[in-house]
């Protein structure tokens, strides 16, 4: 069984229902361990030997939290400047990440049609995902594709349950010795690689 | 006086100082206990060192009182003083009349005529300034409600010594105006009542203009010398020439310098003033109670001890009546009550000074006022010992026995928070949480400030927090959590045991005085302590180093990591404190911190840990330095 670290970063969680939602999803599953940056760090004080620790432990990171911006909120952008120090994460002696999976697991508030060259977005969420995903790589990490829920706003409540559920079950099986990175590779996203099995309806 | 005897008068009495003042203070006794038993001993009854000179002695003393008054105008800014206008006139009105016309009467009803009753009332309404200042200044007690009360009711009987020493005379067996002392106020009856007023009015005048005016620059000169002692000289000149300049115009000397103190307490040249006059003032003021212990006539008191101590006694009664109403009447809270009561109670040396005027005017017999004088040097002798006793005794049963004011019925609270302590540090979170809609049950054991709050339309509940059935009748079995706030150390430590205790689910948040106070909470197993002014200083630590050009977010962050690192050592260094206390080991443990702390900040520090070394590229820089890479 494989082991995740869930960084999660909202400012204002109790303003969005999908990441709430989604976070209350990943709670109790087998191998994740949630880590709330906000919650741990409100003043931005990130204790970088403990984060760094936190890496070693587990087998690979999932990223969550609302596309500000077309990138993370702040804290994120903060803990990887901290904690992906040259030396551990990279560099001549920075192996310490080397082989770890990278994912990101993201809420827009446009629709899916909107991210490609003619949508109003222009670029589509890998081409917009390019830094984090060279990051990934400078750490020798591997990156995947990410899990991404669109149009938020205008989410049913079944619906976001769906997407929830869905989140679970990806989780699930990223913990689980059935994944093989190689194989969700070709897919634009893990919500597609790792489709919800169609039992309820 | 030939200088032998002088220099043998100021061995003596030096040499009784320096002996009984430490003892007496090493015993808890007070200085003022300590000169007076010097006195007592010196004495014409014990060591027969000193003997009938002892009048003159205080004649000269008394000046101390009049330097004291100074120093204390000095430390009262005219602002202040307005404020106090209102105990001044209305709790020293009070006192003064109600004393002098409960002890007249007292006085008639033992079968003196109305006239003498009425002048022995009125001097024995002084209270002692000497002797309450100086002890409530020695335990610290100027500033409290008990304090700043006795001070105002000493200032009207200051005041009130001018019209009693114009009244005195009329009080005369057969009305016949007589010569008044010439040390106290000699143109009382000479002159025209219009002519004494407008020299008042000028002299009052010459004071403040001068004060205002001249004094500033006459000192900014002598200082510009820089002679140390002519400083000093032209203070005590000051003061000796207001004394004066009031005594001519029939003024009391203590009243015109207090004045003058006052004026000066907003000059640039307070506290050279103060620390030059201060020494003159102890010694003087210390002379005096020696005069006063050694006036103090055994013989009289022998002779009859029965009636002397009844006359003491109902000296004292009478006036800790009157003190008490007054007390009651103004609101004081209890504690301050009984020390404002025990502390004027005595007769004060101005009834020496109108005593011997009365003698002389033949106001009163000599048969009276020569006991008189024994039993106020007695009652003043009690004082030390009456505040000593309050201290020891008094004050610890009344915070023990007497709640001041029953606890406050609460009906059943539902809040999620509770808040004990509403005062400047919980007051703070209470807002927030109000701002942010969430109810707290708040008590406070702080009277006023319950009313205070109350006024403004707060809901608290008067109570001991450590109480469990005041705990429980807040809600305690159904609150989430509960703040302790309240500044006394040992009750919130008790409040954490009775949560504890009763209330195992009460998540605890908890103000701690300091480092040791929170030791011991950390030994209770708290997780959530605030050191009362950690906060702040780091704020201040933090701007220190912007101010000395620092970037403002590397400033914040060094704080933030200082605070990490200080909570870290503070949970450490608990334990070590806990089984040894503050001795060698716990200094050893503490070095080993505050070593350990600077090497983290140092900024030659190698490796990982470092504090924020993501953002630092010299690591970076060396690899990419290197040949070939």
């Amino acid at each position: 069984m494989k082991r995740i670290l869930l960084v999660h970063a909202h400012p204002a969680i109790r303003r969005s229902r999908i990441n709430k939602a989604l976070l209350a999803a990943a709670q109790g599953v087998e191998g994740v361990t949630v880590h709330d940056l906000y919650e741990e760090y409100p003043d931005f004080h990130i204790q970088v030997a403990r984060e760094q620790e936190l890496l070693r432990q587990h087998d690979g990171v999932v990223f969550q939290h609302p596309f500000y911006w077309y990138s993370t909120p702040a804290i994120l952008k903060q803990w990887a400047d901290l904690v992906l120090q040259h030396g551990f994460a990279y560099g001549e002696n920075g192996r310490e990440l080397e082989g770890k999976f990278w994912i990101q697991a993201i809420s827009t508030g446009g629709m899916a049609e909107a991210y490609c060259a003619v949508g109003y977005n222009r670029f589509s969420i890998r081409q917009l995902l390019a830094p984090l995903e060279q990051t990934a790589s400078l750490c020798r990490m591997q990156f995947l594709p990410p899990f991404v829920v669109h149009g938020t706003f205008q989410l049913t409540e079944a619906e976001l349950q769906q997407h929830a559920d869905h989140y679970r079950h990806v989780l699930t099986h990223l913990c689980s010795d059935a994944f093989e990175p190689g194989k969700v590779l070709a897919h634009d996203s893990l919500n597609l690689a790792v489709p919800l099995p169609q039992t309820r309806s | 006086m030939h200088l032998d005897s002088f220099l043998a008068q100021a061995f003596i009495y030096l040499c009784a100082a320096v002996i009984s003042v430490p003892i007496a203070k090493r015993l808890g006794l007070g200085s003022v206990l300590g000169y007076l038993l010097a006195g007592v001993l010196i004495g014409p009854f014990v060591l027969k060192f000193v003997g009938r000179e002892g009048g003159d002695v205080m004649h000269f003393a008394e000046f101390g009182v009049v330097m004291m008054l100074f120093v204390i105008g000095l430390e009262l800014k005219p602002r202040l003083l307005w404020r106090l206008r209102g105990p001044i006139l209305g709790m020293g009105g009070v006192q003064v009349a109600a004393t002098a016309l409960l002890i007249g009467a007292a006085a008639m009803a033992l079968g003196l005529p109305w006239k003498q009753g009425l002048a022995l009332g009125m001097i024995l309404a002084m209270s002692s300034t000497a002797i309450v200042l100086q002890s409530l200044a020695e335990k610290g007690q100027m500033k409290s409600e008990a304090g700043r009360a006795s001070f105002a009711v000493l200032l009207f009987q200051d005041i009130a010594v001018i019209p009693i020493l114009a009244i005195l005379p009329l009080l005369a067996v057969g009305g016949a105006p007589v010569a008044i002392d010439p040390h106290h106020g000699a143109a009382a009856d000479v002159v025209p009542g219009w002519h004494q007023a407008l020299l008042t009015v000028g002299a009052v005048a010459l004071i403040v203009g001068g004060g205002r005016f001249l004094i500033g620059p006459l000192f900014r000169f002598v200082a510009s010398t820089k002679l140390r002692e002519i400083f000093t000289a032209t203070a005590l000149l000051l003061v000796i020439g207001i004394a004066l300049l009031m005594q001519s115009v029939g003024l009391s000397p203590a009243l015109g310098t207090f004045l003058a103190g006052v004026v000066l307490a907003e000059s640039e040249f307070r506290h050279e003033l103060e620390s030059d006059i201060e020494p003159f003032k102890g010694l003087l003021l210390g002379i005096f109670f020696i005069a006063v212990g050694a006036g103090v006539d055994f013989s009289l008191i022998a002779s009859q001890p029965l009636i002397m101590i009844q006359a003491v006694a109902g000296l004292l009664g009478l006036k800790m009546l009157v003190l008490f109403i007054v007390a009651r009447f103004s609101r004081m809270p209890g504690t301050d009550t009984s020390l404002f009561t025990l502390a004027l109670a005595q007769g004060g040396e101005f009834c020496f000074v109108l005593l011997s005027m009365a003698d002389a005017g033949h106001i009163l017999p000599t048969s009276i006022t020569k006991p008189t004088v024994a039993v106020v040097a007695l009652s003043m002798a009690m004082t030390p010992l009456m505040l000593l006793l309050h201290e020891k005794v008094l004050l610890p049963w009344l915070l023990k026995t007497q709640q001041q004011r029953p606890m406050d019925e609460i009906p059943d609270e539902e809040n999620a928070v509770l808040i004990a302590g509403y005062g400047r540090f919980g007051h703070i979170v209470g807002r927030l949480l109000r701002a942010y809609g969430i109810g707290a049950t708040v008590l406070d054991m702080d009277s006023d400030q319950v009313d205070f709050l109350r006024r403004m339309g707060l809901k608290l509940f008067y109570g001991d927090a450590s109480r469990p059935d005041l705990l429980e009748s807040a809600g305690a079995a159904r609150a989430k959590l509960i703040v302790i706030a309240i500044d006394d150390e040992a009750k919130a430590l008790q409040i954490i045991d009775t949560v504890q205790h009763h209330y195992p689910h009460l998540a605890i948040l908890a103000r701690a005085s300091g480092r040791l106070h929170a030791y011991e909470m950390v030994k209770r197993g708290i997780e959530h302590i605030y050191r009362e002014t950690l906060g702040s200083s780091l704020d201040m630590a933090a701007q220190t180093l912007r101010t000395l050009g620092y970037p403002a977010h590397e400033a914040l962050r060094a704080t933030r990591l200082f605070k990490e690192l200080d909570e870290r050592s503070l949970r450490s260094m608990a334990d070590v404190w806990y089984e040894h206390k503050l001795g060698a080991a716990y200094v050893n443990a503490a070095r080993d911190q505050i070593e350990e702390m600077e090497k983290l900040f140092s900024a030659d520090m190698k490796g990982l840990s470092k504090p924020d070394g993501g953002w630092d590229t010299d690591s970076l820089r060396r690899e990419n330095e290197r040949p070939g890479s």
